[in-house]
């Protein structure tokens, strides 16, 4: 056994879980767990959710209760950061100078709410959401009445949309591009999500860019767009996606391309060193392409084919990557990555008013899918993606065939 | 306090005391018992907390959802005494509770 802990940087969802599958897969020694935020790992998904709408406690957030650090043995030193790697002498400094060796190091960086690079994005009432404390203090500016603008029509946004017409708010929502969601979801459901948010009473703008945020006292008043509108707001909501936190791995000299590159056991090139979470762009083993995957499941998996490699365990079978978000009434799952389908066909659900949208390759290929209130359509969607099933449009589209069978490959 | 047994795949079997008002998930996640991933935290959106409850144990956890009972039906490993573990809230009467892990959860 050796004497140098396993040194994890970044105490979310990911660092959290490499400690404890560490302990899990019977690593003994020390574990350091050095984390930025004044707290232990917690959800961070029911922020712009059940937290924002009061449903949520700080207890209800937390991953693991403060006993199961003590428990197991991992040190958690909050309000720490870690601000340089060497390397050479396998040691982490922290932000007070002081030292850490490691055995082995984990990168749990995370990312940062990419800022708007326009005049009077430093106005106050100009907020982003990442963390807990920014979660507070989007809380407190949610009053019935306030008027919330929300650039960028993602899914942070759309969720804090959602919640804050549950608040009382007066919601807008402003899209550069042609659709809500463009990067992330298909056509149909950008367009049925779109619809639904009006149908709630936000306005959504699309097309339509931010140039300025004018301020009044200090304090942001209004956004006005480039096509020359201005539009009245108590709060601006920036989300406009995320930009991993890379500063210390590339300072190290780790390759880094739009986030720390990692293959399947989230090895960087340093054999001591791995990276796991929002931070690294990795290999995605059933489309032969890599990218950046920003959410929880990512974190999970990551976190287990790190603690797996260091423990000297078989790598964990991989997953396909899926997501999800609750808007109003809405449950949405989504799994698998649809890089250029050929083909997109809607099925509606077995039970109650959902559908789901499975997207093709030209091969007939189950890329991905993405369900609306169709629970059964998603899981049978994310099997037909996890065995690269082949079924064409028309048999998917058939209510009569059964999603059971074609997972099964049997129809 | 309720007693839960968790046994793994491998037959390990973890006994520990679960708060009444917490979920059966919870009960594992927070004593790092493996075999369960709960990706989604009790969302019921994932299915990676699936358990089989034993089957004396069953009409005490209640009855699933429609949300539950739709994710069950595609989990790769159903079977009749299958739960999703965030969705069994831990009561007094559970006290004794014993629930199997499946060999994955994806």
């Amino acid at each position: 056994m050796t004497e140098r802990p396993i040194v994890i940087a970044g105490a979310g969802h990911a660092g959290g879980a490499a400690a404890a599958f560490l302990r899990q897969y019977g690593w003994k020694g020390g574990i350091v767990l050095v984390g930025e935020e004044p707290i232990l790992p917690y959800q961070r998904p029911p922020l712009s959710k059940a937290w924002l709408k009061g449903e949520a406690t700080a207890e209800s957030l937390a991953l693991r209760p403060a006993r199961f650090y003590e428990q197991q043995k991992i040190e958690a030193r909050l309000g720490q950061r870690v601000v340089a790697i060497h390397r050479a002498e396998a040691e982490v400094e922290l932000a007070s100078g002081e030292r850490l060796p490691y055995h082995r190091l984990i990168l749990a960086l995370g990312a940062r709410a990419r800022a708007l690079p326009v005049p009077g994005a430093d106005l106050a009432g100009v907020l982003a959401l990442r963390s807990a404390a920014d979660a507070d203090a989007l809380k407190a500016a949610l009053t019935p009445g306030a008027h919330l603008a929300v650039i960028g029509g993602g899914y942070i946004g759309l969720e804090v949309a959602a919640s804050a017409r549950a608040l009382g708010c007066t919601v807008t929502v402003v899209e550069r591009e042609s659709r809500v969601l463009a990067r992330v979801a298909g056509e149909a459901l950008s367009a049925y999500l779109a619809e639904h948010h009006r149908a709630q009473g936000v306005e959504i703008l699309l097309g339509a860019e931010v140039e300025a945020l004018e301020g009044r006292a200090g304090r942001v008043a209004a956004l006005r767009l480039k096509d020359g509108r201005t539009l009245a707001c108590d709060t601006a909501l920036i989300g406009i996606g995320a930009v991993p936190e890379e500063a210390l791995a590339r300072a190290a000299g780790l390759a880094c391309a739009n986030g720390i590159l990692v293959d399947l056991a989230a090895r960087t090139e340093d054999p001591a060193i791995y990276a796991i979470g929002d931070c690294t762009h990795r290999p995605l083993p059933l489309s032969g392409r890599s990218m950046r995957l920003e959410s929880v499941p990512n974190a999970l998996e990551q976190a287990k084919q790190a603690a797996a490699d260091i423990c000297g365990r078989p790598p964990p079978v991989p997953e396909v990557p899926w997501f999800w978000s609750d808007q109003y009434a809405l449950r949405l799952q989504m799994a698998g990555i649809a890089f250029a389908p050929a083909q997109s066909v809607r099925r509606p659900a077995a039970e109650g008013e959902g559908f789901a949208v499975f997207h093709l390759a030209a091969d007939d290929t189950v890329l991905a899918v993405e369900a609306v209130n169709a629970p059964a359509e998603f899981m049978a969607g994310r099997l037909l993606v996890a065995k690269q099933r082949q079924v064409p449009a028309a048999v998917l589209a058939d209510p009569a065939r059964s999603l059971k069978e074609l997972a099964a490959g049997q129809a | 306090m309720p007693n839960i047994t968790y046994v793994e795949f491998d037959g390990t079997a973890h006994q520990v005391e679960v708060p009444v008002g917490h979920s059966v998930m919870q009960g594992a996640v927070e004593n790092n018992i493996p075999g369960i991933d709960a990706d989604c935290g009790g969302e019921c959106a994932c299915a990676t907390c699936h358990v089989y409850v034993e089957e004396s144990w069953l009409p005490q956890c209640g009855t699933p959802g429609e949300q539950e009972r739709s994710m069950l039906g595609f989990a790769a490993t159903a079977a009749p005494n299958s739960r999703l573990s965030c969705q069994i809230r831990v009561t007094e009467a559970l006290d004794g509770l014993v629930v199997r892990m499946p060999e994955a959860q994806h």
